[in-house]
């Protein structure tokens, strides 16, 4: 690299600073898809109202997710001299006190969640001391939720505006594309080895291993790909990223064209993540802009282009050697490996296939070191894991930890525990792929070994929380009935096996099972697995296995019983009112739909069977706990049919 | 058609045009698959295997405005059932279908990745938290019959 180019970068850095430590307030929004989801534009444009007209001058930045999704809209404020404050759950009509606070110095403390007194810029190791914290607020690192966490991947997720490269360069970027470039691939690839690090996306490969395979394979055309087709329902770590610092995507890929000698990337983004689309590709753009992808990135001499391709629906297309077919105009069928796409990929072509949550650590370790990122995590599973904490669960959003730590440091002590004080049922990781750990084990750490060895997996880090009003049975069959629809249908294990999986367990929700049906499904759930043709396949009877293992009597509740012990399987309950505890409020007949609610203003309540659709509504909202359920009696449950 | 001939690179070439197709005529005339098969040099075949094989395409029209109910593993758990049947009522069809006026078509999509804003929709594919069956609803009265407008 020339002196010319070092020169730029610090200037772009410096430009970088500017604006994430401006001489004047910073105001950011978090404008990932959750706080879009959560109405972040109003308030992003009412506080842009509110400065224009006031005269205020303040930088306002989009920034991306600051993980803790169930909060959004968030906004934080940095004043120079003073602790960053962050808030959650702001409307519009917020925009004007906290200006006026703001603008008299004051820190506004409404929905004030906490505050940061230091940054901690992960890729140069560098402090930066903001100010004191304000009076009446604690550490935002000391809230539960970001205390076990080790943000590594996410280290820019919700710092940055996703859409500016100089505030990515003030916080370190492309610092090791600069030290890579100078560095032999051979050297660079052992580093990655030595760091442990597996593939984040769901199959744990070491990425070292299937860096240096796809470097050995000739000299010709080589492809390396993005895999953000992230699929599992429940995961959204790679959206996230993309979103909110899609540049260290590009850079992982950079490094790893200069590793393989590659010349062309792709990042393959699934259809309904149009805001990643844009972000990835607007931080392509900027790239090619800054001599950063092109014919001589850095002026190194290295060329290596970027483009992006959009997925258009399918689940499979997660799987690399369907995401090719994709890539090449087919159906996204998968086929047979070996030969495995670093060999024979793209084109034809050798072809490294990395995820999103990979490639943006690989900066960290070229410029940090192996080792350094080695030592998070555990011996075979090094490192950091981003999850997915979502569901039955009171903070919910993407947590950063390292492996090793277990179920219920992120469970019960991130997320808080189960909401509105019910009790926690199981943990289900790894989405349709995966398995449910129950509340039981939430002792066992989260490392690839010991949730294997649970029947679990920890797939793509979707981590989804049980609580007693989830039926395990009904879960089972929202993913047999997902896996099934979602089959490619090339291999007839999948094609047919999930099918009849989902027909016996249509029928156990509904009342029909049979006490056999609990082995034909075992036996089944190990045929699809012993013989699909691809990952998906092969794991996607892992929920019905490990549901088997672990909730065998809530199978045997439905097929003996008639009666779903949750209350969720509809022809298997019946709601009824304990005329005791009933104190005649009338909650339960304002959201009955069915208006099956019986009795008038201040008396006791009865639930009119005929008209009552079973959906809950009553049991969920009635303050005296006067509502429960039964199961219907055998007898009532097959008049159905 | 110059929506074929704007698509250069061969990575991901068939999914950008007939994506584009898609949005341009809400669906998958023919016409445009034989165009793009003869201007690609690629058999019909394949490229009617990859329309009907995204969820993405459709080889009938869709409505003007698309419904995503998010159907992902905690929307699923959080009511996304009751929310779709709700809309299926309202609207008068079933999911998958499009309304007869061609105003509406109502999907349930895979996950659209706000878990922790479950249960979620899109419309026209702008995420909607937190939504409940009333609340969807009541999203579409601006369009209901007779409050249409900038057509």
């Amino acid at each position: 690299m020339s002196e010319e180019y070092a020169r730029h970068l610090q200037h772009l850095e410096n430009l970088g600073l500017g604006r994430l430590y401006p001489r004047r307030p910073r105001i950011s929004v978090a404008m990932a898809s959750c706080g879009r989801a959560a109405g972040s534009e109003k308030i992003y444009r009412a506080l842009g109202d509110e400065l224009e007209s006031r005269g205020i001058d303040a930088f306002l930045a989009p920034t991306g997710c600051p993980g803790l999704c169930s909060r959004e809209p968030m906004v934080s404020v940095l004043a120079p001299g003073k602790a960053r404050v962050h808030y959650s759950g702001l409307g519009p009509e917020d925009a004007g006190p906290l200006l006026s606070a703001l603008a008299a110095g004051e820190v506004y403390l409404k929905n004030a969640l906490g505050a940061e007194t230091e940054d901690h810029l992960v890729i140069s190791g560098r402090r930066i001391s903001l100010g004191p914290l304000p009076e009446g607020l604690g550490p935002m690192a000391g809230l539960d939720f970001y205390r076990p966490q080790v943000r590594l991947a996410t280290r820019n997720c919700g710092c940055i505006d996703p859409f500016s490269v100089h505030e990515y360069i003030g916080r370190g970027g492309y610092r090791a594309l600069r030290e890579a470039l100078s560095r032999e691939p051979a050297e660079i690839i052992r580093e990655i080895k030595k760091s442990g690090l597996r593939g984040l996306g769901g199959a744990g490969f070491p990425t070292g291993v299937k860096w240096e395979t796809a470097a050995g394979a000739g000299n010709g055309e080589k492809y390396i790909i993005c895999n953000g087709d992230e699929g599992d329902p429940g995961a959204y770590m790679d959206r996230s990223i993309l979103e909110s610092d899609p540049h260290s995507v590009l850079e992982g890929m950079i490094i790893g064209a200069h590793c393989l000698g590659a010349r062309h990337g792709i990042v393959y983004v699934r259809a309904e993540y149009p805001l990643a689309v844009k972000t990835i590709s607007h931080a392509i753009a900027q790239a090619r802009e800054l001599g950063l992808l092109g014919k001589d990135i850095m002026s190194s001499g290295l060329g290596f282009d970027v483009e992006v391709v959009r997925g258009a629906g399918a689940f499979v297309c997660g799987e690399e050697t369907a995401l090719i077919a994709s890539i090449e105009g087919r159906p996204g069928e998968p086929r047979p490996r070996p030969p495995y796409p670093t060999r024979e990929g793209l084109w034809g072509r050798p072809t490294c296939i990395n995820n999103v949550e990979t490639l943006a650590n690989i900066p960290l370790i070229v410029h940090r070191g192996g080792e350094w990122y080695g030592s998070f995590g555990t011996a075979g599973s090094r490192g950091t894991k981003v999850f997915a904490l979502v569901g039955k669960v009171k903070n919910s959003g993407l947590v950063e930890i390292p492996m090793g730590a277990t179920i219920g440091d992120i469970v019960l002590s991130a997320g808080g525990g189960p909401d509105r004080g019910k009790r926690l049922k199981a943990v289900q990781t790894g989405g349709p792929s995966g398995g449910c750990i129950p509340a039981s084990m939430t002792g066992i750490p989260v490392d690839y070994e010991s949730l294997a060895g649970s029947g679990a997996i920890m797939g793509s880090g979707g981590m989804v929380v049980m609580d007693e009003r989830v039926c395990m049975v009904d879960m089972v069959r929202y993913f047999m009935s997902f896996v099934a629809g979602e089959s490619c249908g090339k291999c007839a294990p999948c094609r047919d096996g999930t099918a009849e999986i989902l027909n016996i367990l249509d029928g156990i929700t509904l009342g029909r099972g049979r006490p056999e049906d609990l082995d034909t499904l075992a036996g089944l759930s190990r045929l699809v697995k012993g013989s699909s043709l691809c990952g998906l396949g092969q794991t996607a009877t892992n929920p019905v296995l490990s549901t088997l293992r672990y909730f065998r009597n809530e199978y045997e509740a439905h097929v003996k019983d008639k009666f779903c012990p949750a209350g969720v399987c509809r022809q298997l309950v019946i709601y009824r009112v304990d005329p005791d505890l009933c104190a005649g409020c009338g909650l339960c007949a304002g959201d009955c739909p069915g208006g099956a609610i019986l009795g008038g203003e201040g008396r006791t309540r009865a639930i009119e069977p005929d008209s009552c659709t079973r959906c809950g509504a009553c049991y969920e909202i009635c303050p005296q706990g006067a509502i429960y359920f039964t199961g219907r009696g055998i007898s009532d449950a097959m008049d159905d049919h | 058609m110059n929506i074929i001939n704007r698509h250069t690179s061969p990575n991901g070439r068939v999914l950008s045009i007939l994506e584009e197709f898609q949005r341009k005529y809400r669906h998958l005339p023919e016409e445009a698959l034989r165009a793009a098969a003869g201007e690609l040099g690629l058999p019909l075949g394949q490229l009617f295997g990859v329309a009907t094989f995204y969820t993405s395409f459709s080889l009938r029209p869709r409505g003007d405005r698309t419904i995503g109910v998010c159907h992902g593993t905690v929307c699923h758990v959080k009511g996304a059932g009751r929310v779709a049947a709700e809309l299926e009522k309202a609207l008068g069809v079933a999911v998958g279908g499009t309304t007869a006026d061609g105003r509406y078509t109502l999907e349930s999509v895979k996950c659209l990745g706000c878990c922790s804003l479950a249960p979620v929709a899109s419309i026209d594919g702008e995420v909607q938290a937190r939504i409940s069956p009333e609340a969807v609803v009541k999203l579409l009265q601006p369009a209901a019959p007779g409050g249409e407008s900038g057509e």
